[in-house]
């Protein structure tokens, strides 16, 4: 049985197939047709809702997500708030009072979603005490996955900065939200802990792990596959924490991408960067570490950085838990070295030494919510001879997998970073690689793109000159 | 009515006064506003999925779907053979049918459809069809078509001056497009010549909700179709046709679309009479939607054209003649090809005087998804030639751009156009002028010079480009438009008129207009659904035209009952007509004040109808495709943009760092509405010539087919600097609604100033002194490739060259 409370109201569901999403249960089951299907791929924010979860205090934190792709089964003992439940009465909550004040909406089908996500930066800033109006990088970032035909986005824009500004009523509190004990779910798992994970795998052979699900779901959303059953890693307690060490953080494998982000801002600035573009905000607070990896996409965003790092990865199974340095992980196109059995459980980020610095760079055709055409990303150590020493590099977009650059590695190795080694190195990709054409990009583009971001590497590691800007963020 | 509603309190005129924002967006805000697939369905309501061809051209050998019938849910299967009437979904001439019936045409095209119990089990069952395919090799290269002969329509052409003795029809449709010596010695003489080309992309729509139809039969087997459709009328046509059933037994109805931007025009058509087929068949009612990957393979888009463009002129700048040549991809039928790609040629000029010129415009066939009407409607691609000649001319001569375009406008003296038609606003020049000293053009581009001076891998970009839109349909029986005005007892107003609400707040407008003219309160005027059997035979909500013909017909039926009304006030209180008046929401004699609702019930009491329609055609517009000459606008809108881009040079990655806007719509009905629509237009306009890119693989399967690959801008795509401003003080010259101008699409073209913009930045990796080509979408990916060629001084290849250029028409 499925416990949730949607705008108030405590709802209990049974014999919901494993794959229902949160959209079709608020369309289909309940009758809640505010929230709109723009895309059913998590690409368009149409259907963005808020999921209200209590902390250790009991207060309630709201976080977006897209409906369209979230199973409906991870709303057990949630608050769903959706756009319908923003308004007293005729009293416009702030963010809808804005979108109306400045002529945020035209045909309106991208409203519900795009006020949900403000909702939430709002429901944050509100929680965090923050005053005044967001910047113009939150509010991009917090609508990178709301996609609007119509308005131009400056009227939204002017609205999120508005919104603080009008009386924000309190809103009602749902009450109880803790599940309703009941028959459990068919076909839908939820281990609270390692020991229990490792069981139900074992009986549930064909279930397939589901996290965040931002990459699975589409199996169900657009190529209709059932997906009968499904294991969640969402409530594993031991999955959830990142555990610090002396030489580096292990993230466990349910550490949403949201949840990763501080660590990544104060020790890797250049995987906090990209991460920033990986998915949108409503990606970003389901997706994991992990099921980037699990998922060995060949264009993935992280691998590449977690390559360049020297990553290591934690699996577990009845027979034991092991561990594998990232490189041995892919093992073809969306093959991994995962077993029968086994999961991964949790991703290994060594501590960046004194000297040694990690750039990575995504190229898209869309800054916001697009998928890489090419990533590179290089870790080294700058002796003080200007000689580069430790070097990895790894690139996606480029194979079947993510994969190191050796032959660029070996270029570079041990060498001070100039023209001629510059030379050498892009002469090395073709060694390397040899990209395809696809929907994303060329193969010429790709070899380019690479070349250019060992060039801006190059700059990056040895110039001196600081005030020319190098990249479209530093003007 | 027995007993009349007691009067309200009387209203404050505020409300009035105060420009409205959009009458939905409430409903947007809290989710109450509702769409198609958001209304409770009947009890027996199914859903309806359908078979796409796989292949882009083959013959159907044979078609299997007894298993599709006995998959879960499944209640009917529907093949063309099914179909009672015509299977001809077409908006204008014949060849889109609704089922596919002995051959495919395009891979995506709709083969046979489902009706189950639940959407999910209709698209699960379509997987289990058997259908045997003789494939065949689909023509996907509209160029190739052209030289192959294979068309949609016939070629059209446009040529000043024209030779003596007017072409006969079949003359002007003919391949040759060398009857005119005129263009050509221009040509030949001109101190320079440049030629160039460029493919331009297409775009998909990408209206947030898709397509969707839903039918629902009547007691009388009458048909109830609720559609989200630009024409309505066209939706109860083709469903009438379909079902072989007269017209008046079908109830088309739109309450508001989730976007449309040209893409529910003609191609809602088929949903809605898909829907009503199966609901007539089955006796009951049917939803159909388009999940978004069936949506953007089945649906036309806006059509690829391939330019040609060579220039003549002289040392200054200035333009001797033009010879465009304008390929449109029209996709595998007619469609609305013959008026894009004639909107495409009326625009060719865009603002600039071409001096001799002539244009030519093809229709090629292909084996793609038949292309149809975009914002714009083929005028922004009609556009690209002259504007990326300016850029070319001015860098041949060394000049700033800018100053060539002004050297070129449409001014009081040079106000001809290539057609025939007489400008008589040329309100451009002025508007440049204010525009570059608001956007502070010249120091910025000093600015800019010395900033890539130093900069070796970010490079800046700066360009103004003009608009001039021509407003009315080109299809002249179109120009017209009804509406239906009542008035009720309580003194509430509804106005029914033949346009579409997409989001653009034609709604809002109307409704303005009717307050307006019986001088009440803006909140008493509502409207409801655009329906058929309320305002018969509209047009279709499109060319930018909604408010200019629905409001005026809204308009004059609102005079109507203003003069009725004041008629009757005069016999009541016995006052001459000339001292009532309708304002300040009553009626205001000599003497007094009577309250609206007061007036409105002592009308009834005495008799008075209530309620009026209003009937509005374009006056004076006409055009002779004989001649190619005459004057199928009733006037044009200006606009012009400065877009400042930062390209990085090692990845082709850039941003539109700054946009400063100043646009014409005459009289501004409703300024925070035109507003919307300028930003909005500009913004998709740039997605088109930047990011969105279709892509096909060389046997004709799209391979976009939703936003994870296909990319329209996201917030942080936007300019951050962005300054809108709307020209004041210049009223339409035309007696258009208030004086206002149309103001959908001609934004959109503002857009062309970040692809000139991305072209600055990358020429100035060769000193500015050549014009790299760069087609569009100008994605990363090609901004890259043209810098590389541009530092390699290759941008001779392809881009604009002195050399002649191989004709493509010459070559069969």
């Amino acid at each position: 049985m499925l416990t949730l409370t949607l705008n108030g109201q405590r709802h209990c569901l049974n014999d919901l197939p494993a794959a229902t999403t949160a959209l079709s249960l608020l369309r289909g089951h309940l009758g809640a047709c505010g929230t709109k299907e723009g895309c059913a791929s998590g690409d368009c924010g149409a259907c963005t809702i808020a999921v209200g979860t209590r902390n250790d205090r009991g207060e309630l934190h709201y976080h977006s997500a897209n409906a369209c792709i979230l199973p409906a089964h991870q709303l057990h003992g949630c608050h769903l708030l959706t756009v319908e439940g923003l308004a007293r009465r005729e009293a416009l909550h702030p963010v809808q009072q804005a979108l109306v004040e400045h002529h945020g909406s035209q045909c309106g089908f991208c409203t519900p979603g795009i006020v949900m996500s403000l909702f939430c930066l709002d429901d944050e800033r509100r929680r965090q005490g923050v005053n005044g109006p967001p910047d113009d990088d939150t509010i991009d970032a917090v609508l990178g996955g709301n996609l609007c035909r119509c308005t131009g986005y400056r009227a939204i824009r002017e609205a999120a900065r508005a919104m603080h500004t009008l009386p924000r009523p309190a809103m009602d509190d749902p009450g109880e939200l803790s599940p309703v004990s009941g028959a459990p779910a068919s076909g839908f798992y939820r281990p609270e802990s390692r020991s229990a994970l490792v069981e139900i795998l074992t009986q549930h052979p064909r279930a397939r792990l589901i996290a965040g699900g931002t990459d699975l779901m589409l199996e169900h959303t657009l190529a209709l596959k059932p997906l009968p059953e499904l294991i969640d890693l969402s409530g594993v307690a031991e999955l959830g924490h990142i555990d610090e060490q002396n030489e580096g953080w292990w993230i466990g494998a349910g550490v949403t991408y949201h949840q990763l982000a501080p660590l990544l801002a104060d020790h890797y600035p250049a995987f906090h960067a990209l991460l920033e573009r990986l998915g949108s905000q409503q990606i970003r607070h389901c997706a994991t570490l992990a099921g980037n990896l699990a998922n060995a996409s060949p264009i993935g965003d992280t691998p590449p950085i977690l390559m360049a790092l020297g990553a290591r990865l934690r699996l577990n199974s009845t027979r034991g838990m092991r561990e594998l340095p990232i490189d041995e992980f892919f093992t073809g196109y969306r093959c991994t070295a995962l077993t029968k059995g086994e999961y991964l459980d949790a991703v290994y980020l060594p501590r960046l030494r004194d000297g040694e610095q990690l750039l990575a760079w995504k190229v898209s055709k869309r800054r916001d919510d697009d998928i890489s055409a090419v990533m590179l990303a290089l870790r080294a150590v700058t002796d003080q001879n200007g000689r580069l020493n430790d070097v990895r590099i790894a690139c996606g977009g480029m194979a079947a997998t993510s994969q190191r650059a050796r032959h660029v590695e070996a270029a570079l190795e041990g060498r001070v970073f100039d023209g001629d080694v510059l030379a050498d190195a892009c002469k090395a990709i073709a060694e390397d690689f040899s990209p395809i054409d696809d929907v994303r990009a060329s193969r010429e583009y790709r070899l380019a793109a690479i070349a250019g971001l060992l060039a801006r590497a190059r700059l990056r590691l040895t110039s001196r000159h600081n005030a020319i800007p190098m990249t479209l963020e530093e003007i | 009515m027995r007993k009349l509603i007691q009067h309200g309190s009387s209203t404050a005129l505020s409300a009035c006064e105060t420009v409205p924002g959009h009458d939905s967006a409430i409903g947007h805000v809290t989710g109450r506003a509702a769409y198609v697939d958001d209304l409770p369905g009947p009890a027996d309501m199914h859903h309806l999925a359908v078979g796409l061809s796989p292949h882009a051209s083959a013959r159907i050998r044979h078609m299997d779907l007894s298993e599709v019938r006995c998959q879960p849910g499944v209640i009917d299967v529907i093949t063309a053979a099914e179909i009672p009437g015509h299977n001809e979904v077409g908006a204008v001439y014949p060849g889109d049918p609704l089922l596919a019936e002995n051959e495919v045409r395009y891979a995506g095209q709709m083969v046979f459809a489902v009706v189950a119990d639940t959407l999910y089990h209709a698209r699960c069952a379509v997987a289990h069809a058997c259908i045997d395919y003789q494939v065949m090799t689909p023509a996907l290269d509209p160029v190739a078509s052209i030289k192959a002969g294979l068309t949609v329509l016939p070629e059209h052409m446009h040529e000043r001056p024209l030779p003596a003795p007017a072409l006969d029809r079949g003359a002007a449709m003919s391949e040759d497009t060398q009857t005119s010596g005129n263009v050509d010695r221009a040509l030949q003489e001109a101190p320079h010549v440049l030629t160039g080309e460029q493919c331009i992309g297409g775009q998909e729509h990408f209206y947030l909700e898709g397509q969707i139809a839903q039918a629902e039969r009547l007691d009388d087997d009458g048909l109830r179709v609720l559609t989200s459709s630009q024409h309505p009328s066209e939706v109860q046509k083709l469903v009438a046709e379909v079902l072989g059933i007269p017209l008046h037994g079908i109830v088309a109805e739109v309450r508001r679309m989730g976007g449309g931007f040209g893409g529910k025009e003609s191609q809602a058509a088929a949903l809605g009479a898909m829907a009503a087929l199966a609901a007539h068949r089955n006796g009951c009612a049917i939803r159909f939607r388009l999940p978004r990957a069936d949506d953007m393979q089945a649906t036309g888009k806006r059509h690829p054209f391939y330019n040609q463009y060579r220039v003549g002129f002289d040392e200054t700048g200035r333009l001797i003649g033009a010879d465009i040549t304008l390929i449109g991809n029209c996709g595998h039928s007619p469609d609305l090809s013959e008026g894009v790609v004639d909107r495409a040629m009326f625009h060719a000029d865009n603002a600039y005087y071409l001096g001799h010129a002539r244009v030519t415009g093809h229709r090629a066939m292909t084996h793609t998804a038949s292309n149809t009407a975009f914002r714009g409607f083929g005028g922004p691609q009609g556009m690209m030639p002259i504007e990326g000649a300016m850029d070319d001319i001015a860098r041949t001569l060394g000049l700033d751009p800018l100053d060539v375009r002004k050297r070129n406008l449409y001014d009081l003296e040079r106000c001809e156009t290539h057609y025939g038609q007489q400008i008589d606003q040329p309100l451009i020049g002025d508007l440049i002028e204010t525009l570059e000293a608001s956007s502070n053009y010249r120091v910025r581009r000093d600015e800019m010079a010395a900033f890539n001076a130093d900069s070796p891998v970010i490079r800046k970009g700066l360009a103004l480009t003009p608009v001039k839109f021509g407003i009315s349909f080109t299809a002249r029986h179109l120009n017209q438009a009804g509406a239906l005005l009542m008035i009720y007892t309580d003194g509430s107003v509804l106005i029914n008129h033949g346009g579409t609400e997409m989001g653009q707040g034609l709604h809002t407008k109307v409704c303005q207009v009717v307050a307006r003219e019986l001088g009440i309160a803006y909140h008493r005027v509502r409207i409801s659904a655009t329906r058929t059997d309320k305002v018969p035979n509209t047009s279709p909500t499109a060319a930018s035209s909604g408010a200019d013909l629905n409001a005026m017909a809204a308009r004059k039926a609102a005079i109507t009952l203003r003069e009725r009304l004041v008629d009757f006030a005069s016999e009541w209180q016995a006052l001459p007509r000339e001292q009532l008046t309708l304002t300040g929401d009553g009626l205001t004699t000599g003497t007094g004040h009577i309250e609206w609702s007061e007036l409105i019930q002592q009308a009834y009491l005495a008799r008075v109808p209530l309620s009026a329609t209003g009937f509005y055609a374009t006056p004076e517009i006409h055009y002779d495709r004989q001649t190619g000459r005459g004057r199928p606008f009733y006037y044009y809108a200006w606009g012009a943009a400065v877009s400042e881009v930062h390209v990085d040079t090692l990845t082709g990655e850039y941003r539109v760092a700054r946009v400063d806007i100043l646009h014409d719509v005459g009289d501004s009905l409703n300024p925070a509405i035109d507003r919307g629509q300028i930003e909005g237009g500009f913004i998709q306009g740039m997605g088109w010539l930047t990011t969105e890119e279709l892509k096909w693989d060389d046997q004709g399967h799209l391979l976009t087919t939703g936003p994870a690959t296909y990319k329209i801008p996201a917030c942080g795509d936007a300019p951050r600097d962005f300054r809108v401003a709307l020209l004041e003080g210049h009223p339409n010259s035309q007696a258009t609604i208030y004086r206002s101008k149309a103001v959908g699409e001609p934004p959109l073209m503002l857009a062309i100033s970040v692809w000139s913009a991305l072209r600055d930045a990358i020429a100035s990796l060769a000193d500015d002194r050549s014009s790299p080509r760069l087609d569009t979408p100008a994605t990363p990916e090609r901004v890259l490739m043209a810098c590389h060629a541009a530092r390699a001084g290759n941008v001779h290849d392809g881009g604009a060259t002195r050399e002649e250029m191989p004709d493509v028409m010459s070559e069969k």
